[in-house]
């Protein structure tokens, strides 16, 4: 039988690759089956190419204050499809080293749809492999429009993710519909290329599953630098036109038009899980469409596991990431540490950064939890001042009691970078006090964070 | 090098231990594999052997002292090594180390030279800082808690599982209470004190712990039925008299053979219940209740349904003898996946078990006695018993049970059905 495997696993985004290497470390014969580039929304039209551009659009913003630094670059100008092509440069080398890591590994990669048989089997086109031990279902979500209200993706005047990343040159204007880190990241790209950007969001504020005082201070620095910010905001009506498009937008009881070259949906995506044979293998969904998984990630059906975002919520690579080693794990017979779901970091890549993880201020409050907060504002910060990025904050939530970090919140240019030690810290239990007991080197932006821990203990020292 | 005798766990649900008789005094020296004494358990009475060859120092406990487990009993030195000054005796200090006291206290050990010492001490318990925290706030033991972190580090989830079930854990500050009397069935005394206070024996401890997890947690139900055991006595009787003097086959290894042969028929009451899953068993293994001094206890009759009735019989007989002398080892009295208590010597007409969790059942099994039964129309006198089964409703519902109840009753009143 030429085509049989250990695992078999339908997707090659971050989920999926990841589970095949570690699969294949693990010394099983891993196929994995993907219909396009390696690497998934992620490395081809998500996490990677967006932060290519991001950082287009911060240089930007740089060498337009870079005079205050003493240089002077002179009339600043921005070109688009040049950054659009690096970015699409940045995906394929991504896309190509996962390629390799397959290689490396040795992972049968199969071009095409894989769609589920019963029994642990695939097929892709007319071929059929058998798993004789597990099949991981990894497809992934796409971007999804609202047909509901008019605003069905078209490609040219109202367009998603996938789109964006293409274009050949910034539109003049622009709607993003929804921040959360995908609008606020195109919101913060765009305006950087010179489009006018009008960002609306339907909950009253914008990236709304973050701390209050995170939406607050980008809200702010959104609003100072001339992108405008619709928040509890609800699209009522759509006028699709050639060129244009008109939205009837309601916020806090008063109506306004909203006019765009083009309307960027960022509004939620959607699974993929049609036409993979998921019924016909007895694999059901649970009521918000996600594959339905027991603690194990293990489907309805015996030997068929689903991973990354069709397994659900938070739609993370790096969530992706570890469910993929851990799904791996288990069907090698090891015994993988299980997941802690509320330690996942969630970051938001525009500028100034949001990064968090935990519960926020809102949640402690609505669960009663007795907690303090401790804050540092990054402009008492000596580094951040050398540097000019004085925006935002570290905010840690801890227990009163027992000082364990229920929640951390960073806004600030290296606030992805910064969570990471507060995830290192909730993984392993350390509460505040052990936090502020590592010595943080001076002058870093990471003493914020020894900073806002001691501010929770009532003895910050730089405030 | 030292190295330090600790209290140790000498059976799996031991939590302190109480020092019988130390087998070497202060200076011996002492081999690894040599009895330094007597620990008395919550089962039983074990040896505490030495773990390293050396000369034993610096004896901390007492005969007739009871100490938590993992508590430094003693050293072992090498012959000439003294020992470090300036060593606790006691955990205080290692168990919980909070951060704030790491900062107070900063090690006076030059940068490069761990001092001997140090060494001595054994490995701190693995726990986070918060669960260390959590547990010197409590009052808990990290010793005593198994952790469930990356490499055994005991971790927040351990602590709350704990304090979900107190019984499972004791405060490091245990009273060291002194021997206790052995508590014999004294006649009460209408001169002297109005009462007596008789401090809980080990065993004593175990049982009220062990059975406020029971009644309490476990959510029972009771099963009834009466058995004729006319065919059953006859059964005996016969192989009794063929058997002559190589043996004697009493009622009560019918019944513990009957319900192992039941219970293959009936896995749903062969089973642990344990929290997220039922672990229903593919061996039968009975728990036999023995009244002992101060106590029950319940040792295993393994594969109970394999074995002939004669070696049921003589196993019954020698457990319950190493019972009632307290030379039980942990493997003979752990793993039953169902129980049999009798109290028919006793003449009891019916009653009702505790269930020995993590075991999904057990038989109450009362006395044999002559009644009135009506047999076709017609009174008979017939022996008669009265078996009360009590299931967790968690794993056994009310058909279940009755059920394998059915099977038992059918097996005790045609004993040749034991043999299909």
């Amino acid at each position: 039988m030429p085509n049989q495997f250990d695992v078999i696993i339908l997707g090659g985004g971050p989920a999926g690759y990841v589970a095949a290497i570690r699969a294949a470390q693990l010394g099983l014969a891993t196929a994995l089956v993907e219909k396009e580039k390696l690497g998934g929304v992620c490395v081809n039209i998500g996490c990677i190419p967006t932060k290519a551009l991001l950082h287009s659009a911060y240089i930007a913003r740089l060498l337009r204050e870079a005079k205050e630094f003493g240089i002077e670059a002179g009339a600043v100008k921005t070109d688009y499809g040049v950054a659009m092509q690096r970015s699409r440069r940045v995906s394929d080398q991504n896309s190509k080293g996962v390629e390799f890591l397959m290689k490396k590994n040795k992972v049968t990669v199969v071009k095409g749809t894989g769609v589920l048989q019963p029994g642990k089997k695939v097929k892709v086109g007319s071929d059929s492999y058998e798993a004789r031990k597990a099949v991981i279902v990894a497809t992934g979500s796409r971007v999804k429009g609202l047909p509901q209200i008019g605003l069905e993706i078209n490609k040219t005047t109202v367009i998603s993710s996938d789109e964006a990343l293409f274009l050949e040159q910034a539109p003049a204007s622009m709607a993003v519909v929804g921040a959360g880190a995908v609008g606020m990241e195109f919101a913060d790209i765009f305006h950087a290329f010179g489009t006018k950007v009008t960002l609306i969001e339907v909950l009253p504020r914008i990236l709304p599953l973050e701390d209050a005082e995170a939406s607050d201070a980008l809200t702010k620095s959104y609003k100072k630098r001339g992108i405008e910010v619709l928040a509890g905001a609800k699209v009522t009506k759509a006028n699709v036109g050639k060129d244009r498009v008109a939205l009837d937008v309601e916020a806090n009881g008063a109506k306004q038009k909203v006019e765009a070259a083009v309307v960027l949906m960022a509004a939620g995506r959607a699974v993929n899980t049609e036409n993979i044979g998921l019924k016909e293998a007895g694999v059901q969904l649970n009521d918000r469409g996600f594959i339905k998984v027991d603690q194990n990630l293990q489907t309805t059906t015996p030997g068929v596991y689903a991973i990354g975002d069709v397994a659900g919520p938070p739609m993370l690579a790096h969530k992706g990431f570890r469910e993929g080693v851990v799904v791996a794990e288990q069907v090698a017979g090891r015994r993988p540490h299980p997941i802690k779901y509320d330690n996942v970091p969630s970051v938001t890549y525009c500028h100034p950064e949001v990064a968090s993880i935990g519960l926020t201020e809102d949640q402690c409050k609505e669960r009663k939890l007795d907690y303090v907060v401790g804050r540092f504002p990054f402009s008492a910060n000596g580094r951040a001042r050398g540097t000019g990025e004085t925006e935002g904050f570290v905010k840690i939530i801890r227990d009163k009691k027992y000082g364990e970090i229920l929640g951390a919140h960073i806004v600030g240019s290296p606030a992805s970078e910064l969570i990471h030690e507060l995830a290192v810290a909730r993984e392993n239990e350390y509460t505040v006090e052990e936090v502020e007991l590592a010595i943080h080197a001076h002058p870093t932006m990471s003493e914020a964070v020894a900073e806002a821990a001691l501010d929770s203990l009532g003895r910050a020292i730089h405030m | 090098m030292a190295t330090t005798v600790f209290m140790e766990a000498l059976s799996p649900t031991m939590e302190e231990g109480r020092l019988v008789k130390w087998h070497k005094r202060e200076g011996d020296a002492v081999q690894v594999g040599e009895t330094l004494a007597e620990v008395e358990t919550d089962k039983a009475i074990m040896d505490l052997q030495a773990r390293a060859d050396g000369i034993l120092r610096q004896v901390a406990v007492a005969e007739g002292q009871t100490v938590p487990v993992g508590k430094e009993i003693a050293v072992i030195v090498a012959p000439g090594e003294t020992v470090g000054a300036g060593r606790g005796t006691g955990d205080e200090g290692r168990v919980a180390p909070s951060p704030a006291a790491t900062v107070a206290a900063p090690s006076p050990a030059p940068r490069h030279s761990p001092p001997a010492a140090a060494a001595a001490d054994a490995a701190p318990v693995k726990a986070s800082p918060l669960a260390r925290r959590m547990a010197k706030e409590s009052g808990v033991d990290l010793k005593l808690l198994t952790g469930s972190g990356p490499g055994g580090r005991v971790v927040r989830r351990d602590l709350e599982t704990a304090a979900a079930r107190p019984a499972a854990t004791v405060s490091a500050s245990a009273p060291v209470a002194p021997v206790p009397p052995p508590p014999s069935p004294v006649p009460v005394s209408r001169t002297g004190a109005p009462y007596e206070d008789v401090p809980l024996t080990q065993i004593r401890k175990t049982i009220a712990k062990r059975l406020a997890t029971s009644l309490g947690p476990v959510p029972h139900f009771f099963l009834t039925t009466e058995v004729d055991m006319e065919r059953a006595a006859e059964a005996r009787d016969a192989l009794n008299r063929q058997l002559g003097d190589r043996g004697k086959v009493s009622f009560n290894d019918i019944i513990l053979k009957a319900t192992a042969l039941a219970l293959t028929k009936h896995r749903a009451c062969n089973a642990w219940f344990q929290e997220d899953h039922i672990r229903y068993w593919n061996e039968v293994h009975i728990g036999m209740a023995v009244a002992v001094e101060d106590g029950l206890i319940t040792p295993v009759i393994r594969n109970a349904d394999v074995k002939p009735l004669l070696e049921i019989g003589r196993e019954a007989g020698d457990l319950a003898d190493k019972a009632r002398s307290r030379r039980l080892q942990p493997h003979e009295y752990t793993g039953s996946t169902f129980s049999v208590s009798n109290l028919g010597m006793f003449d009891i007409d019916q009653f009702t078990a505790v269930i020995n969790p993590p075991e999904a059942g057990i038989i109450a099994v009362g006395s044999i006695v002559q009644k009135p039964v009506v047999v076709d129309a017609t009174v008979l006198p017939r022996r008669r018993m009265r078996i009360t089964m009590s299931c967790d409703h968690r794993v056994i519902d009310g058909a279940t049970g009755a059920g394998f109840l059915k099977t038992l009753k059918e097996m005790l009143e045609n004993p040749l059905a034991m043999l299909l």
